[in-house]
């Protein structure tokens, strides 16, 4: 009996159930959420509609909203996860300990660093990648439409599988990066770090295919005339972005599968004993995790060269120096890796060496300051709420960069590594610049995707929030790390004095989530007046790319036909310069929507779930599965569809009547 | 009339003569290594560059034969990511190298090294 429980089942059995309320709370409200919205969508009837027209769909523009919606929902557990450390340090002093266990908490900052970078930062990037990418450069859709959607298809099952790890099991307890040997079996003896490993695996996949994908798409798929040197900014540091994913993720992919198997088939890669080298693991999961900080921030350098230049009504300062920016950050971005663990042993030489490496890749950063304070220079610029994000990331980045560049310094580092001064300037990065740099792209392509603009003034309000509440959450953890308080710090005493600054580091986080909670106060206000704040012409900004010259939202065929670019900033060129006339609209093949892509990832969360519950036979038969559709796709004689030119001319005389109006 | 636009990427400078041609010259390279090793032509020192080499040239054999890396029409985008490959994976095996010799060095104690090599690994 026990046998075959244990053949079916793997290690799962009923002490998978968490205990401690506060998981159990949070697994149980999840549940009760994807109840709640099963229902409303019975209730309207929309289970068929969602399937076709958007769960299905291969249309990037539809890809991009279901990647963007999913990081949003990872944005904000994410941010609950903040919260509730936040919460623990400030009551944990002295005599308290707190309403969270040390495992419980270990645990949720593990999850909080996870998240935030996998699913809510790589979710918001490639959503806007999708978004705006193929309009940009002239193409239909990507190279490969459907690997797009097989990519968050993989992504979507990565997310998921964090999520279980709620309900059914533990999560890593083991950081963000789980380093060995704590993350080994013998230190983390529960399912925790597998269903990191897996999550990580699969997700990591989508991203690599989403990298190929990107990557060939602004090769091969540009409209004619447009060479490299004429391509926006945007996608310049898209290609240099997906240039650093196929180089970076396979690194990823290995050490995670090493590390799996160190844990279950009791191999020695990364253990203290029997020969294994856990400095092994921190080498080369740095060198996957430093270019992976550059893949989140050159898009957001992109999408603010954008902004920038639009909102100055000026032409980008230097683009000739712009892509030797980029360019060089791409390279340099891979020879700065051991500045992560400076203070684990290596001797001055390389310690020097690699601290210089890391000043070096602040100067081409620095550059690129520089010339978006140029493209403002006597600009008009128009103070919109993307600018206000461009304004508030001047001032975190610069502020963050240059604390990066004291922790670039080994015998400051020593002081600072592990502490929260290390904390907060990676938070300065990712929040002021990532987020930051997406919520500006977010807000400046809105009515390009739904065909209305935001409302100014919540969106102003909410930058407000966001910003103070930044600076009220780490302001505090820099005076702490250097007072010398550790990351990851569940319990201090009173004694230190610290209380006060975590108190309102706490409050902080709180003023931040009503800044969240006024973006979707925004979105609903923005939607409810959707009719006034239409934006009928496409080009609401006066834009110079070439997304602003196609109806808002973009029809599903991205271009009736597709232009000839003649210049870099073609969209303005055409409106003040030349003359352009439009090509004959002729027949087009469109890609069909493909079932297959999300049977993939349905399988891809039974394949990861039961690599972590060692649940083989499952496993085997999800990896027969998976090879087994992909077969059935790559048999299908017509995946695409003829869409008549007719057809088109409607949609497009509709939009220029609405033009008129 | 109808706009192709997604094509199933084609090589139109590989051709099937270039490929066959690929495989004879690599299986000639991997043979001649065997020969050379089994039939001790060469003292054990010169033998292994020789081997070396041989692996070299066998392997721009097929960057030539199998990913026509130098006869392709400009801009040269597969030359310049492969250009662009090799320099990552040399900074990484080089840096990971150095970074691990040097933490070896200076993070293990004499009585370690006795323990791991007892282990059956070690360095």
């Amino acid at each position: 009996m026990l046998y075959f429980a244990s053949f079916f089942l793997g290690k799962l059995n009923r002490h998978a159930i968490p205990t401690d309320m506060v998981t159990l709370g949070a697994a149980v409200s999840i549940v009760l959420g994807l109840i709640f919205g099963a229902i409303l969508i019975t209730y309207f009837h929309k289970w068929k509609y969602l399937w076709k027209e958007w769960l299905t769909s291969v249309d990037h523009k539809k890809i991009g909203i279901m990647y963007i919606i999913v990081a949003v929902l990872m944005l904000i557990r994410g941010g609950v996860d903040a919260l509730m450390l936040r919460g623990q340090q400030a009551t944990s002093v002295g005599v308290h300990h707190g309403y969270l266990s040390s495992s419980t908490f270990a645990q949720v900052f593990s999850a909080h660093g996870t998240i935030m970078i996998f699913f809510a930062a790589m979710g918001l990037m490639f959503g806007i990648i999708n978004l705006v990418l193929p309009l940009q450069i002239g193409s239909r859709d990507v190279a490969f439409p459907f690997m797009n959607l097989t990519s968050f298809w993989l992504f979507v099952a990565g997310m998921v599988l964090v999520n279980v790890s709620l309900g059914i099991g533990d999560f890593s307890a083991a950081g963000w990066l789980a380093y060995p040997p704590l993350s080994e079996l013998r230190y983390s003896p529960t399912v925790g770090v597998d269903y990191w490993i897996w999550s990580l695996e699969i997700a990591g996949i989508g991203s690599l295919l989403s990298g190929v994908n990107f990557f060939t798409t602004i090769l091969k798929t540009r409209a004619p005339g447009m060479s490299l040197t004429k391509m926006p900014m945007f996608a310049w540091s898209v290609l240099c972005t997906t240039s650093l994913i196929i180089f970076a993720f396979p690194i990823l992919t290995v050490t995670l599968t090493l590390l799996y198997l160190d844990r279950t088939m009791g191999m020695h890669f990364f253990t203290a004993a029997a020969g294994g080298n856990m400095m092994m693991y921190v080498n080369l999961i740095w060198a996957w995790g430093h270019p992976e900080v550059y893949i989140l921030i050159l898009p957001a350098f992109g999408i603010f060269s954008e902004i920038v230049a639009t909102f100055s009504h000026k032409r980008l300062f230097g683009y000739r120096t712009m892509v030797g920016a980029l360019v060089s950050i791409t390279v340099l971005s891979f020879t700065v890796w051991l500045h992560h663990f400076f203070t684990m042993g290596a001797g001055a030489d390389v310690n020097g060496f690699f601290g210089i490496m890391t000043m070096v890749i602040a100067i081409p950063t620095g550059v690129k300051i520089f010339n978006w304070l140029f493209t403002m220079y006597k600009g008009r610029i128009k103070f919109s709420q993307s600018m206000l994000w461009f304004f508030g990331f001047v001032g975190l980045f610069t502020v963050g960069g240059v604390a990066g560049v004291i922790l670039a310094m080994p015998p400051a580092d020593f002081q600072l590594h592990n502490s929260l001064f290390l904390v907060a300037h990676f938070h300065t990065m990712i929040v002021g610049g990532v987020l930051f740099g997406y919520f500006a792209g977010l807000s400046y392509w809105f009515p390009k995707i739904f065909g209305y603009k935001l409302n100014e003034k919540l969106g102003r309000i909410s930058f407000y929030l966001w910003f103070s509440g930044f600076l009220l959450a780490f302001v505090p953890l820099y005076i702490l790390g250097l007072l010398g308080a550790t990351r990851r710090i569940d319990h201090y005493s009173a004694s230190l004095g610290w209380q006060p600054l975590f108190i309102i580091a706490g409050l902080g986080v709180l003023v931040i989530a009503s800044g969240v909670f006024m973006m979707i106060i925004q979105h609903l206000v923005s939607f409810i007046n959707r009719d006034k704040l239409k934006d009928k012409t496409g080009d609401p900004w006066n834009g110079k790319t070439l997304e602003w010259s196609v109806s808002s939202p973009a029809p599903f065929y991205n271009f009736a036909s597709i232009p000839v670019v003649h210049s870099r900033d073609f969209y303005w060129d055409i409106k003040n310069i030349i003359k352009h006339e439009p090509k004959e609209i002729t027949d087009v093949l469109m890609p069909k929507n493909s079932n297959h892509a999300p049977i993939i990832g349905f399988i891809s969360i039974l394949f990861g779930f039961s690599m972590v519950w060692h649940i083989w036979w499952l496993s085997l038969v999800s990896l027969l599965l998976i090879i087994i559709v992909i077969f059935n796709r790559f048999n299908d004689e017509n995946p695409n569809y003829l869409l008549r030119a007719e057809e088109i001319i409607e949609i497009e005389q509709s939009h220029l009547r609405l033009k008129e109006s | 009339m109808k706009t192709k636009i997604y094509q199933t990427p084609s090589h139109p400078d590989a051709n099937l003569k270039q490929y066959i041609l690929g495989y004879t010259v690599s299986v000639l390279f991997t043979l001649s290594a065997f020969f050379l090793v089994k039939n001790t032509v060469f003292t054990r020192n010169v033998l292994e560059y020789v081997v070396a080499s041989l692996a070299i040239s066998q392997f721009i054999i097929q960057i030539v034969f199998f990913l026509h890396l130098f006869n392709e029409r400009n801009p040269r985008f597969r030359l310049l990511v492969f250009l662009l490959m090799l320099a990552i994976v040399l900074i990484l095996v080089v840096g990971s190298l150095w970074i691990m010799a040097n933490l070896n060095h200076n993070m293990t104690l004499p009585s370690q090294i006795r323990y791991m090599n007892n282990q059956g690994g070690g360095f």
